[in-house]
């Protein structure tokens, strides 16, 4: 059945059915999606700028790896709507990547990359 | 007032969530230990081929830049595309169903074009440990892109013959999900393996 809803009953259906186990919340609109795909794509140049730039090791290696987790955590925060979905599905995620950067370090470690 | 998106409804499952779903984001965990081992090997093996060619006399910057660019706005045009079929409106997502194909397709032309460029520069998969590491993971990475094109296309002949309609937006949540991990996936591997000296 179809129902016109005004904002406010739309507000009320969002927060009787999120009163439900599991259930998502109202996702980013259009122009939000295109937003960040902007932002994205400014910080992407912003990487690729910065590699050409005369920078000591350590400082662009910083810089890069926390360009690239911004825009990691983007995607998946709001592309993959981890952030307005169920917290189960971010805690089998983040636990994904915390293991697969443990098993990281250590593998690392057993080769003696940081000695 | 129009709807945002079709909203979820509860599932009888022991956790009220749509089962597949749940089985992608576990796929999706899963997956990045795949990806964690490989990109672990590069890392490991960086710096240590007996010899040449290595990297820095391989590696395109700016047209890498542009590949991984073409797979960034892909993630947005799968988004877009299940906007569009949360809200009802078929003809917009096979629109961007389609885009988000296309594009994939360009980053996989992309990537065939620089292994084709790598090869006849001397750098095959058993050349050194730079080509072993280097081709299987970002071998590996182009396979789930293929992948996903396939099912991006299947999606939009499917919408195109009017079976894919507004009750079935899970399907292109799922595709979409997996999507925006292969994408993930390269931003890691873009910054780790072709941006850091």
């Amino acid at each position: 059945m179809n129902e016109t809803r005004t904002a406010v009953a739309e507000d009320i259906h969002h927060e009787t059915y999120a009163a439900g186990a599991g259930v998502e919340h109202a996702h980013p609109g259009v122009g939000q999606y295109v937003r960040i795909a902007l932002i994205l794509g400014a910080i992407t140049a912003v990487e690729v700028a910065i590699y050409y730039f005369d920078l000591n090791r350590a400082t662009l290696i910083g810089t890069l790896l926390v360009l690239s987790s911004i825009k990691f955590f983007m995607v998946a925060a709001f592309f993959m709507h981890l952030k307005f979905d169920n917290k189960l599905f971010t805690t089998l995620f983040v636990g994904g990547l915390i293991m697969t950067a443990l098993a990281f370090i250590a593998v690392l470690a057993m080769f003696r990359v940081f000695t | 007032m129009h709807e945002s998106h079709a909203l979820s409804p509860i599932e009888h499952t022991a956790t009220g969530l749509d089962n597949r779903k749940l089985f992608m984001w576990l796929f999706l965990a899963s997956d990045c230990f795949f990806f964690g081992s490989f990109i672990a090997t590069y890392m490991l093996y960086r710096g240590r081929s007996l010899e040449g060619p290595y990297p820095a006399d391989l590696y395109d910057i700016p047209f890498t830049s542009v590949s991984s660019f073409v797979l960034l706005m892909s993630s947005l045009t799968m988004v877009l595309a299940l906007a569009a079929i949360q809200q009802g409106n078929i003809r917009q997502c096979r629109i961007w169903l389609l885009t988000t194909a296309l594009l994939g397709m360009t980053f996989l032309g992309g990537q065939v074009f620089e292994f084709t460029e790598f090869y006849h520069a001397g750098l095959g998969l058993s050349t050194n440990l730079f080509g072993t590491s280097f081709f299987v993971l970002t071998g590996f990475h182009g396979t789930h892109v293929g992948i996903g094109v396939l099912v991006l296309l299947s999606l939009y002949f499917m919408a195109a013959r009017g079976r894919l309609t507004q009750a079935h937006s899970l399907n292109v949540e799922l595709a979409g999900l997996y999507w925006h991990f292969v994408d993930v996936v390269w931003i890691v591997i873009f910054t780790l393996v072709y941006l850091i000296p």
